[in-house]
């Protein structure tokens, strides 16, 4: 604790290089962190090179606490959860550096089965895709009632009424029915909740929700995120949220991370990131929401929607220096050279860039 | 988790700083060791049947009494049958005949069900419909007992063996080429040699056949395994490929149950030669699969 | 799914009638028939003789009319008579069925028994030492000709044992039987078990590399409970299919292992009627293979339906 305190008061980007790698977490902005994620490296090696999907990435989150990791697909965001459950594939990824401590112990260094029983037990995770992420010939209520069977020792009839108990939670009708059926019964939405009752059901600390309504229609998105922030006040889970939906994050997250080619580049709290995003590529990324207010025509005078030009790089070949320079509009030789410093750019507020806040009003407009 | 990282050794491990051709290969064959050793099998089956003429001690088709059963040996490597043929010549001659069937058969099949794939998946409609129902009844036979009838309407001759082991041979590459063919007719890059005005003929000759490859390249490699398979039971039964060609399968039938006991060489050389350049086909197969399909990637 | 099953039905029913025409105009469109092998083994060179030959069989008659002829008696049960026996064609396939029959059930049982326990182990333990040797003796099972196998199993009975197997006598005991019999089906069950093996090998990893999976991963689930419980369960469905497969597969190592072996079954009598021509057995006999490998489909795919949640709960 005292750890994040001192961390608070010194920016310690500048000195990062030599520190320890605790010391170099650049804005822990939780004064008592549930999870501690450090310096996170998860590298993929393939024909084409090392793919640094997560390069130094750090965060922490505190008990109940929502925090969103925002980016384009490809930025790292998934291979940062899938880190911190430990399910990269290996072959081909390999998380090769980093500690993810959660209530004090670091995840990284623990033997397999030990990790195994974390799990579904302290930190679960849901998944983008509801239709391929549920065991097709398994029953709802059975994929449900694995989770309790695998961390406690419960009697039958009692691990039944849990399970229909869950289900309910997750407002699923008919829950002792739905039990016995099979997720092609189910409609989308409906999979979505069982896989949350399943993520939920030993009441973890930690929830990874992975794109959870990327897949499902608008309507029952709302649905959905609904359910997860309320179950979060009434388990008292800590979320983090990965999404690419801006959106999603304004109305669920207290904190955002932006991550842009496998690297942090912005972190502050939703509200501050909305009113005065500093990284370009963060302003870019809202300025290519459409905003209800310019499509009814109210404020034609500013500019039309945005997209930002190019595309992310091949994780492959990362540019030298900032890797965002090659699409940003305010690059110039010193960003092209070298990669700018995560630094406390206004209080609370971390941006890794050398031209942070500049052109900010503009593409805030 | 690891802290020291050797990022040289990883990345050579993927494969990464694979430029030339020759690193190609060197690459290829550390990562699919058995796919280089069925390919080193096969590499000197082919050169054994072309260099025949030139590395075969005796004449495989000359008889010697005084060498009848003769044990292998200083003169006789492999021994000699009971007319005292030499057995190492056999076989070095029935990898001529193996090596004109294996290939024979195979590309006569891929030339015959190529089209009638293509035309089946590309064209669909009541063409699809009976090609499919055709390939239907021909399937409904195992692949020996197709070939069986085949050779004995045929005659015994290996022009016609070579025939009666294609045709059960044609339905399983008509398939493929056809499901390929279906999925590759939906792609952009069809509807769009469409938008611009290409016939449809040239499309699927040169637009969806191309893509069609590496799966064909892999069935190719099976079927070349299995044609010679093939060859040797016929053979074995009596209706494949006739004297006086020096044929694996027929060595066995000759030798097999009079000479079990005294001579057992007759027995095994010949099935050896025949499961070896089986087994390397099957292996290069299997290398090529995982090489070349990415769906079916482990 | 009940419509599902009569067209497949009528599919079958096409199938089949398809193959008759074929097998029948293979059998007739080439040159040389039995009235010239009969000719020419017994030395005659008189035109006057094989036409009488030829009458005797109906061969000079139209090729629609014997066509006919053959398939209305094969609906009456008619197999009409073999031309080198001259015995009713159905006395002499009837009595060989059974042992062949007994040999394919065993050879299925013991292909099924070793390939799939021996596939999901190799997909479990991918691109290990023990994958790698499982796969290369697989391979090398498939590469081997049955015929030489069946030589070589011979070949160790007479070295070691000195006798070999007899099998033109009815054996004392069931058991007997069943032991006598093991040995063939051995040799034609390690070729298909290897068949087995593989398509399940590749149907595990393919389930293997699901989401859901992952999902069971992330829950906590050992690689035990993922191996056998999540994966296993969506594995095995493929795997029925592939009985569908390798009942074709299995029947032409039958060919040449009751030839090897000398069992007095159809698939050697089969040989043999290819052989002198016999055109009502081998015609008879392609149409029984086929009707067992279309039926064996048929029930496989009414097996699938039934086995998996998905098909069986859309109707």
């Amino acid at each position: 604790m005292s750890h994040s305190r001192a961390l608070q008061a010194k920016p310690s980007a500048a000195a990062g290089g030599q520190a320890k790698p605790i010391d170099s977490i650049a804005g822990i902005a939780v004064a008592d962190p549930l999870l501690t994620v450090a310096d996170l490296k998860t590298y993929f090696f393939t024909r084409n090179g090392t793919a640094k999907a997560v390069d130094g990435v750090s965060f922490a989150i505190a008990r109940g606490e929502t925090l969103a990791i925002v980016g384009e697909s490809g930025c790292g965001k998934s291979m940062t959860a899938l880190s911190l459950m430990r399910l990269v594939a290996d072959p081909p990824g390999r998380i090769v550096d980093g500690e993810v401590v959660l209530d004090g112990v670091d995840l990284l260094k623990l033997p397999e089965d030990e990790m195994r029983a974390m799990r579904g037990r302290d930190i679960s995770m849901i998944f983008q895709e509801p239709m391929t992420s549920l065991n097709p010939v398994m029953t709802i209520g059975r994929q449900i009632g694995e989770v309790l069977t695998m961390h406690k020792t419960m009697p039958r009839d009692e691990l039944q009424k849990k399970v229909v108990e869950m289900l309910a939670l997750v407002r699923i009708p008919e829950p002792a029915q739905r039990a016995k059926e099979y997720p092609h019964q189910l409609s989308g939405g409906m999979r979505q909740r069982a896989m949350i009752a399943m993520a939920l059901a030993c009441s973890p600390k930690v929830l990874l929700a992975d794109e959870p309504t990327t897949a499902l229609d608008v309507t029952i998105q709302a649905q959905i995120l609904e359910l997860i922030a309320d179950l979060q006040r009434k388990l008292g889970t800590a979320v983090v949220l990965i999404t690419h939906d801006l959106g999603v994050v304004a109305e669920m997250a207290q904190r955002v991370i932006v991550m842009y080619a496998g690297r942090k580049v912005e972190e502050a709290s939703a509200e501050d990131l909305f009113a005065g995003p500093l990284h370009p590529y963060t302003q870019g990324l809202m300025a290519s929401i459409p905003r209800l207010g310019l499509m009814r025509g109210e404020s034609a005078k500013t500019e039309r929607l945005q997209e930002i030009p190019g595309i992310v790089p091949a994780l492959y070949s990362l540019p030298q220096g900032c890797v965002f320079a090659p699409r940003c509009p305010r690059a110039d030789d010193k960003c092209r050279s070298e990669f700018p410093p995560y630094e406390e750019k206004h209080s609370r507020h971390w941006a890794a860039c050398w031209h942070a806040g500049e052109g900010k009003e503009r593409a805030h407009g | 988790m690891t802290t020291t990282l050797d990022h040289s050794a990883e990345l050579a491990r993927a494969g990464a700083n694979v430029s030339t051709r020759w690193q190609a290969i060197r690459f290829l064959a550390r990562r699919y060791p058995l796919g280089a050793f069925g390919a080193f099998i096969i590499l000197i089956f082919i050169l054994t049947a072309l260099l025949a003429h030139w590395i075969s001690p005796y004449d495989p088709t000359l008889t010697n009494a005084r060498a009848s059963l003769a044990v292998p040996g200083a003169a006789h490597w492999l021994g000699a049958d009971f007319m005292g043929r030499d057995i190492l010549s056999r076989i070095i001659g029935g990898a001529q005949i193996s090596l004109a069937v294996g290939i024979g058969a195979t590309v006569l099949g891929l030339s015959v069900g190529i089209p009638i794939g293509l035309a089946s998946g590309y064209f669909g409609g009541w063409l699809d419909l009976i090609i499919q129902r055709f390939i239907d009844i021909m399937q409904s036979l195992p692949l020996l007992v197709m070939a069986l009838v085949m050779a004995a309407s045929l005659g015994p001759s290996l022009r016609n063996t070579i025939i009666a082991i294609a045709i059960p041979l044609v339905p399983s590459i008509a398939r493929i080429v056809r499901s390929n063919t279906l999925a590759l007719k939906e792609m952009p890059f069809v509807e769009a040699a469409r938008a611009i005005g290409i016939g449809e003929t040239w499309i699927a000759a040169r637009h969806v056949l191309p893509n069609t490859l590496a799966p064909l390249i892999v069935l190719a490699t099976a079927q070349f395994g299995s044609a010679i398979l093939v060859e040797a039971s016929l053979s074995f039964l009596g209706l494949g490929v006739p004297e006086p060609y020096p044929s694996w399968g027929r060595m066995l039938s000759e030798s097999a149950a009079e000479y079990m006991r005294t001579a057992p060489w007759l027995v095994i050389f010949p099935g050896v030669a025949i499961s070896l350049v089986v087994f390397g086909a099957n292996l290069l197969g299997d290398a090529l699969r995982d090489l070349l399909d990415p769906r079916l990637r482990t | 799914m009940t419509g599902y099953l009569m067209r497949r039905f009528a599919l079958m029913l096409l199938t089949l009638f398809g193959m008759s025409i074929l097998i029948f105009l293979v059998m007739r469109l080439v040159p040389g028939n039995i009235a010239d092998i009969l000719v020419d083994s017994a030395g005659i060179v008189d035109p006057k003789q094989k036409l009488k030959i030829e009458q005797e069989l109906g061969l000079d008659r139209p090729l629609i009319a014997q066509y006919w002829q053959w398939i209305s008696g094969l609906a009456r049960g008619d197999l009409g008579y073999a031309y080198v026996s001259e015995r009713p064609a159905i006395e002499e396939i009837l009595p060989r069925l059974p042992v062949t029959a007994k040999l394919a059930v065993l050879a299925l049982v013991f292909s099924v028994l070793i390939g799939v326990p021996l596939g999901v182990i190799s997909a479990v333990h991918r691109n290990t030492f023990l994958d790698y040797l499982m796969r290369v003796i697989s391979l090398s099972g498939l590469s081997m000709p049955s015929f030489w196998l069946g030589l070589l199993v011979l070949m160790a009975f007479v070295q070691m044992l000195g006798w070999i197997p007899i099998y033109n006598r009815q054996p004392d005991s069931i058991w007997a039987e069943i032991g006598l019999l093991a040995i063939p089906a051995f040799v034609v069950g390690f070729r298909s078990s290897a068949l087995v093996m593989r398509l399940t090998r590749s149907s595990m990893l393919e389930v293997l590399k699901q989401d859901y999976i992952r999902t069971a991963r992330s829950k906590g689930a050992s690689e035990k409970t993922v191996n056998y419980d999540h994966a296993l369960r969506n594995a095995l469905l493929p795997v029925v299919t592939i009985i569908g497969i390798e009942a074709a597969f299995l029947l032409g190592g039958l060919i040449v292992t009751e030839t090897v072996f000398n069992i007095p079954g159809v698939a050697r009598f089969l040989v043999e009627a290819i052989r002198s021509r016999d055109y009502p057995i081998v015609q008879n006999l392609v149409m029984f293979i086929a009707f067992v490998v279309v039926t064996v489909n048929f029930i496989v795919d009414i097996t699938y339906t039934m086995l998996d949640p998905r098909i069986r709960l859309e109707s």
